[in-house]
């Protein structure tokens, strides 16, 4: 089976004054996989992952989303193609109940009959299991659930690419197992790529791995490529190539 | 019953409750509550936009002055009847509140106050500078003959007083199902958080500008009827104390709740009142239970209650 790419990008590149943030990225996003994109602090990832969906306007270069330019879309109608992103910085609304908040992710996302809502909204807490803090207020939640949340909020968009910034931060132990084993379900109807700095959670989940280092694309493979990679190990364990 | 339904009720039982009270009440404070009734109207038109989508305007007399001198202009210079001439309130309400949204919004917090601030006055400074037709501070008087509308007098101490419950009423219940609604939904989500709505997709900024709109539209309509009942346009209404009157009804009534700027409104008109029987000084005491208000009920009246009891509240 021909690989499709459901995401590429050409030479895009971010500066902010003198920092040159991203340089030149061509990348490319195959559909249905999980790619993890890793890197140490500061290489330039959430700027990254900003530009492909509108959150951060790019200095230079283009953005390709199922074959379609996207460059010039603003964030808000890119995410109606089919992207869901969930932010770094937990970002809920904080003085609406658990319920709200996936409410307003669905009403946006799927044209749902306003009977149907509720139950829609309580499959996607099911998920991710906050079915019984479903009238709590956000801002109340733990750190943890609260990431959980920003996840629900993603999963209710049904969306086609799914961006996850540092989703395990926070997370308990067990909770990163659950993680695991939801975006591994979702894998293959829907493409995800995935910040982390949990290497557990990268080699257990990811299909395919892009290293980030300095704002620049240092490296692409699979997880044990990757593992193998001298100049990964280099930029990102620390250790030197002759080592 | 659901909280739907209980919100249901709520507001057809506030309403019931305000036409009764015409019959209960003494002349002078049914008369007071005809007042209270158009400016809950503006304090409501406010609340869309301060309370639900967090944008905090110091301009809305600029909406309120349209609709009022939408109306009588057309009343004094092209004999429009009533009907007719609110529908041109209306419409300058809009057109203006169309104008400023789109300009203004391309700020945000303290940034959007200053530019609505600053297009209030120069609105304000318009109606001076056309006093030959406007009257400016002076303003001017709509006649008793003209207020007539099929066999309403709508000078009559009735004929008013439901003129202001039904207006009163209808935007009432136009807030009451906004915010029910996925667009208020929406609203509320931009005052709580803004890039997160984004970020799921929400047209923020054409959100914005239609709260804008339907707020001005409001407080526009709020103005005409003020001019229609009351009989008299004036610059004084568009100052920049005719913008903060609003802010402070909602602030004290309860920003966010349906209820909160009639309970607001109701609250500071008499707070006035009385406090200007006792003493000239009334701002003294005015200003006491104000302070003590926000001390103790910073979400004021009806969000205190819904804190504390009233969960569902909307």
């Amino acid at each position: 089976m021909a690989s499709v790419m459901i995401l590429e990008t050409k030479g895009l590149s971010k500066s902010f004054g003198g920092l040159q943030a991203n340089t030149d990225i061509d990348f490319k996003l195959q559909e249905g996989l999980i790619t993890a994109l890793i890197g140490p602090n500061g290489a330039g990832k959430t700027t990254f992952v900003g530009m492909l969906c509108g959150r951060i306007p790019a200095t230079s270069g283009q953005v390709f989303f199922n074959g379609e330019n996207i460059s010039a879309l603003p964030a808000h109608q890119r995410i109606r193609l089919g992207i869901a992103y969930t932010f770094q910085i937990t970002s809920i609304f904080p003085g609406l109940s658990v319920a709200g908040n996936v409410e307003l992710s669905l009403r946006r996302a799927q044209k749902l009959k306003t009977k149907d809502i509720g139950a829609a909204v309580q499959k996607v807490l099911a998920q991710v299991n906050l079915s019984d803090r479903a009238d709590q207020v956000a801002k109340d939640l733990s750190y943890g659930h609260q990431r959980i949340l920003e996840i629900a909020m993603g999963l209710a968009q049904d969306p086609k690419l799914f961006i996850l910034d540092e989703p395990t931060q926070g997370l308990s132990e067990s909770e990163v197992e659950e993680f695991i084993a939801l975006i591994k379900s979702l894998a293959g109807d829907t493409t995800i790529l995935l910040i982390e700095h949990n290497m557990d959670v990268v080699m257990k989940s990811a299909d395919h791995i892009a290293v980030l280092n300095f704002g620049e694309l240092l490296a692409e493979g699979t997880p044990a490529e990757i593992r193998e990679n001298k100049s990964v190990q280099s930029a990102y364990l620390g250790t030197s190539e002759d080592a | 019953m659901t909280d739907i339904q209980r919100s249901n009720w709520l507001h057809i039982g506030v309403v019931i409750a305000l036409a009764c009270s015409f019959f209960i009440l003494p002349e002078y404070h049914s008369g007071n509550l005809a007042r209270i009734l158009v400016l809950a109207v503006y304090a409501m038109g406010y609340n869309l936009l301060f309370g639900y989508t967090g944008l905090l305007s110091l301009g809305h007399a600029l909406f309120f002055a349209a609709g009022m001198y939408g109306l009588g202009l057309a009343m004094q210079f092209f004999d429009f009847n009533p009907i007719a001439a609110v529908i041109a309130g209306l419409i300058l309400a809009l057109v203006v509140s169309i104008c400023v949204g789109f300009l203004a919004l391309r700020t945000t917090g303290v940034a959007f106050m200053i530019v609505t601030l600053m297009f209030a006055q120069a609105g304000y400074l318009t109606i001076l500078y056309f006093g030959e037709y406007t009257r400016g501070d002076e303003g001017f008087v709509i006649q008793q003959a003209d207020r007539m509308v099929g066999m309403i007098d709508l000078t009559s101490p009735m004929g008013r007083f439901f003129t202001a419950l039904l207006l009163f009423a209808i935007c009432f219940f136009i807030i009451a199902y906004i915010v029910r609604s996925g667009f208020g939904l929406a609203l509320v989500a931009i005052r709580e958080n803004e890039e997160r709505a984004t970020m799921l997709g929400y047209d923020v900024m054409r959100l914005k500008l239609q709260a804008v709109v339907i707020s001005g539209v409001m407080s526009g309509s709020a103005g005409a009827a003020y001019a229609l009942l009351f009989g008299y346009a004036g610059a004084t209404f568009a100052t920049v104390q005719y913008s903060i009157f609003p802010l402070l009804w909602v602030l004290l009534g309860g920003a966010g709740v349906t209820i909160g700027p009639l309970i607001g409104t109701i609250f500071m008109f008499y707070l006035i009142d009385y406090s200007s029987a006792i003493t000239p000084a009334y701002m003294l005491i005015a200003g006491l239970a104000l302070v003590l208000l926000t001390l103790f009920a910073p979400q004021g009246l009806a969000g205190e209650l819904r804190r504390r009891f009233l969960p569902w509240l909307p």
